[in-house]
């Protein structure tokens, strides 16, 4: 079903969506490329399933271009539209069965009998659910339904498939596990997944590449990797993971980082070429690049809480300026901390772990 | 749901029709205003004409039909004024008839429609299948069966005779009591429905904080249950007040002469001897009236609840 | 749980329940028993018979009920389907159509035949007809019975639309469908049951209809409801109560219908 050629999966070109004086979606342009697992992220009410029913075709664009392989689709119905999605709540037709439901898409698109069968066939093979073609979906489990909705909306052939928080109705071990699935899907179809989550491990885990929206807008594109390193802004660096928000100020600049200044110690953050000396800046440092030492000078401050997480501890310290950060240490080796609550201890900073935000 | 400024709540709720969304309701709109809101439109002005004889209206404007309801002015209206309270009696019967049919209907119904409602669900649908069977019988035929019931040498008098309850089988047709017999009985159904529903939303958790916070069952009921129940037993009582006030089968086929109401007086204004046009859709015209009133009381009542 | 302390239980309910029970059904149950009661006289009991069955289907006024028979059923079944067709447009257009301003001026004017009482739209109903010459009989019993049963066919539609998730429509459109075989072939059969149940509410609305019946039927045709009454009038004589219990049967008959079409209907979702 593929176009060949270099064209991306989806093209977004200036879109805009208002609910008229409210602005869903601001102007947003990016593209998603061909054979990718795409994830928008963010928090309820950031714009992100407004974004992805346009690309459905539920929600009319307000203004801009929807672009699917080259192809602009801002102007036709959903029923035109060459994706298919899998809704949050599946929306499997109850009064079909399994087989009824996977074979609706290519009976409304007039493919041959004999056809709609062999592939029925296959998509519930892909989704190991032979045996439960003759079900209803009443009688399915909430993860059997789920699988249904994906062999529902694969087995047409779309160009791109759209997941709206597919896996938000299931409990944590299926989600987990259907984490892994997913992502084995997209690589055997090989077409584009778009697939919206508020679940930043659900994002981290399956994406290629994952776009963070807030306030309708897309704060940050990049690899997992890359937007829990270098966030882009305050939103990002809070919003994925842990970290501690603290204002600094820039000593020097360099090539190999800046020198920053925080409660009267020095530390060294990650190259940043916009920020001059003498700056007021604020700075993510994560807690797991923080380790705590005996007193020994430096940046100190007293262990205040000390909380056992299995795999970690978690430590939140008062600095002597008063402000307070959490560090994140690994129980590993059945070590213990070299302090203990109520005790002083020193902060270190892995060099280059802070990232300096703009204002 | 990340839905932005859009749909808000938790299911989304389709627009798929909203293209053609005129075309869906003007049927409904065209038949029910034409023949229905017109209708009471005309009514209302018929009851401002003067009435003529053999039934039907002269198109000459007159008060004379609302002027009937308080005084009598002789067979052809010229006798100077005296004060009638026929009428009047006549709708404050009716009012006041159809006041203790909805309080009777909801001291037994609210009872009935709570226990109905905390009973497991399976066995729910049956007791509610119970309650609504009778709904769906002819009214006019149960009506029929309790005046077969009630009347003077019928089986209940029979049976409570038989029991030695009373000596004299007691003379319950066309009596105030035997048409409140009829009103309960006709539309006891319509303060169960609504309860019920009410009821069966409601989370008993509340009335378990109440219990863990010192209150006894009744004051549970009182100051916890009702209040958040409140819409379905208001809905129950209109349903039950709006018929009850206009009845005409159970005080016509269960009353007598003396137990005339608002419903048997405009019927004989327009099938019986007397007809006076103008003057049946100047009743049905005030008691139109004291239903929107009602229905607007309600209303407001349940605007303010929402802010 | 002790049942002392559950807050779902009051001593009396189950009682007051039951009394409600017996007076909803002594009156019907007693006139069922005596319609098979050998005896002319209605207060004796005089042994067990089917002569006043026979009575009416065979007896001296059995023509006259069965043609008011006649009469209520088809104008039921007309009355009942025209007000389901309307109805079931009129729930799309309020249910599925977004938000629109004057939706609720458009609910208060559906529900507006349920609000008035029956003998208002009576009177409002004769005066309509005899003002535009509208001549009474057969046809305007049926466009009065149109009318009162729109409500009630549309509320147990819309209650089902309502619970039938928007998502399946788009799931349809998604899905390559167009607005017309989603409409045909995902929201139709869902709705249904509710379209049945609106059909049958209707139908046996219009069966059950006196007042309204009563005053724009004219003179000569009759309905059951109106037939039995003048009947009635001379005294309750034992046919009466055969023939109402054999409406009994019939409107038992279709609760029972419409009671199992929602059930299946629920069971599948």
């Amino acid at each position: 079903m593929k176009d060949g050629g270099q064209a991306d999966a989806v093209e977004l070109r200036g879109v805009v969506k208002r609910y008229g004086a409210v602005t869903a979606l601001k102007e947003t342009s990016f593209a998603i490329r061909d054979n990718e697992f795409f994830t928008l992220l963010g928090p309820s009410g950031c714009g992100k399933t407004t974004l992805l029913r346009m690309i459905a075709g539920f929600e009319e664009a307000s203004a801009g271009e929807i672009r699917l392989y080259g192809e602009d689709i801002a102007a036709l119905p959903p029923n035109l539209r060459p994706v298919n999605t899998v809704f949050q709540q599946y929306a499997l037709f109850p009064h079909m069965n399994v087989a009824e439901n996977v074979a609706f898409g290519m009976r409304m698109k007039k493919v041959p009998k004999p056809e709609i069968e062999r592939r029925v066939a296959e998509a519930l093979a892909l989704v190991k659910l032979e045996d439960f073609a003759a079900r209803r979906p009443s009688q399915l489990s909430g993860g059997q339904q789920q699988r249904v909705a994906l062999a529902r909306a694969l087995a047409p052939g779309p160009k791109v498939l759209l997941l709206d928080e597919p896996l938000s109705a299931l409990d944590l071990k299926l989600r987990q596990a259907m984490r892994v699935e997913l992502k084995e899907m997209q690589r055997k179809s090989g077409i584009a997944f778009v697939f919206v989550t508020h679940d930043q491990e659900e994002a981290l885990t399956m994406s290629d590449r994952i776009a963070v929206m807030s306030a309708g807008e897309v704060r940050q594109i990049g690899d997992a990797q890359k937007i829990y390193e270098e966030p882009a802004d305050r939103f990002v660096a809070d919003f994925i993971g842990e970290t501690n928000l603290l204002e600094v100020e820039v000593a020097r600049t360099g090539p190999e980082g800046a020198a920053i200044r925080l409660a009267g110690a020095e530390f060294i953050a990650a190259p940043r070429a916009d920020v001059k000396a003498g700056e007021k800046t604020v700075a993510s440092i994560r807690p797991e690049r923080i380790t705590l030492v005996a007193p020994a000078g430096g940046l100190t401050g007293v262990l205040e809480r000390l909380v056992y997480l299995g795999t970690d501890w978690a430590a939140t310290i008062r600095l002597d300026d008063g402000r307070q950060i959490t560090a994140r240490a690994q129980n590993a080796h059945g070590q213990k901390l070299p302090v203990g609550p109520g005790e002083r201890a020193t902060i270190l900073i892995d060099e280059g772990a802070p990232r300096l935000l703009p204002r | 749901m990340a839905g932005g400024g859009a749909g808000g709540g938790g299911r989304t709720q389709s627009a798929a029709f909203a293209p053609v969304r005129l075309w869906l309701l003007l049927p409904s709109w065209a038949v029910i205003a034409i023949f229905m809101g017109l209708p009471l439109l005309i009514m209302l002005v018929y009851s401002f004409l003067t009435k003529e004889f053999r039934g039907g209206v002269i198109w000459e404007f007159s008060l004379a039909a609302y002027d009937r309801f308080v005084f009598d002015r002789g067979l052809f209206g010229d006798d100077p004024p005296v004060l009638n309270t026929t009428y009047l009696t006549i709708f404050a019967r009716s009012l006041i008839q159809a006041l203790v049919a909805t309080a009777l209907c909801l001291l037994i119904g609210f009872p009935a429609a709570f226990y109905i409602a905390t009973r497991p669900p399976e066995q729910r649908t049956l007791w509610l299948l119970l309650i609504t069977v009778p709904y769906w019988v002819n009214l006019l035929i149960r009506t029929v069966s309790m005046k077969f019931l009630i009347r003077e040498n019928g089986p209940l008098n029979e049976f409570l005779m038989g029991i030695g309850l009373i000596s004299e089988p007691l003379p319950l047709v066309n009596t105030d009591i035997a048409v409140q017999l009829g009103l309960f009985y006709s539309y006891l159904p319509f303060m169960v429905l609504p309860i019920y529903a009410a009821v069966e939303r409601y989370d008993f958790s509340l009335s378990e904080a109440a219990a863990d916070l010192y209150a006894d069952r009744w004051t549970i009921l009182r100051e916890v249950t009702l209040p958040a129940v409140r819409p379905g037993v208001i809905a129950g009582c209109i349903l039950v007040f709006i018929p009850s006030l206009g009845a005409f089968l159970a005080p016509d086929l269960l009353g007598g002469a003396r137990t005339f109401m608002i419903g048997s007086l405009i019927e004989e204004q327009f099938k019986g001897a007397a007809g006076d046009w103008p003057f049946g859709a100047a009743a049905a015209t005030i008691l139109m009236t004291i239903v929107l009133i009602a229905l607007l009381l309600h209303a407001r009542a349940e605007a303010r609840r929402e802010v | 749980m002790a049942r002392r302390n559950d807050v779902r239980r009051y001593p009396g309910f189950l009682g007051i329940t039951l009394f409600c029970l017996v007076v909803l059904y002594a009156p019907l149950v007693v006139v069922a028993v005596y319609s098979f009661n050998a005896s002319p006289s209605i207060t004796l009991w005089g042994g067990f018979s089917f002569r006043w069955y026979e009575e009416v289907f065979f007896g001296l006024e059995a023509e006259k009920f069965k043609r008011a028979a006649w009469n209520s059923v088809t104008i039921a079944l007309m009355a009942g389907g025209a007000a389901t067709v309307i109805a079931t447009a009129a729930a799309l257009g309020m249910v599925r159509a977004g938000r629109f301003r004057g939706k609720g001026a458009s609910f208060a004017l559906l529900s507006l035949p349920i609000m008035a009482p029956e003998i208002v739209t009576a009177v409002a109903t004769l005066i309509f007809f005899s003002l535009i010459g509208l001549t009474l009989g057969y046809g305007s019993i049926l466009l009065a019975h149109i009318v009162f049963c729109i409500p009630f066919a549309y509320l147990p539609i819309a209650a089902r639309l309502e619970g039938i998730e928007g998502a399946f429509d788009e799931a349809a459109q998604d899905l390559y469908a167009t607005r017309w075989e989603a409409f045909r072939f995902i929201l139709l059969p869902l709705l249904a049951p509710g379209i049945v149940s609106g059909f049958l509410l209707a139908f046996i609305i219009s069966l059950d209809d006196f007042i309204i019946t009563n005053f724009v039927k004219g003179a000569g045709v009759e309905t059951l409801p109106t037939a039995i009454f003048g009947a009635v009038k001379q005294g309750i004589k034992p046919d009466i109560m055969a023939l109402s219990t054999l409406m009994l049967g019939i409107s038992i008959v279709l609760v029972t219908i419409s009671y199992f079409v929602g059930k299946a209907g629920s069971t599948r979702r």
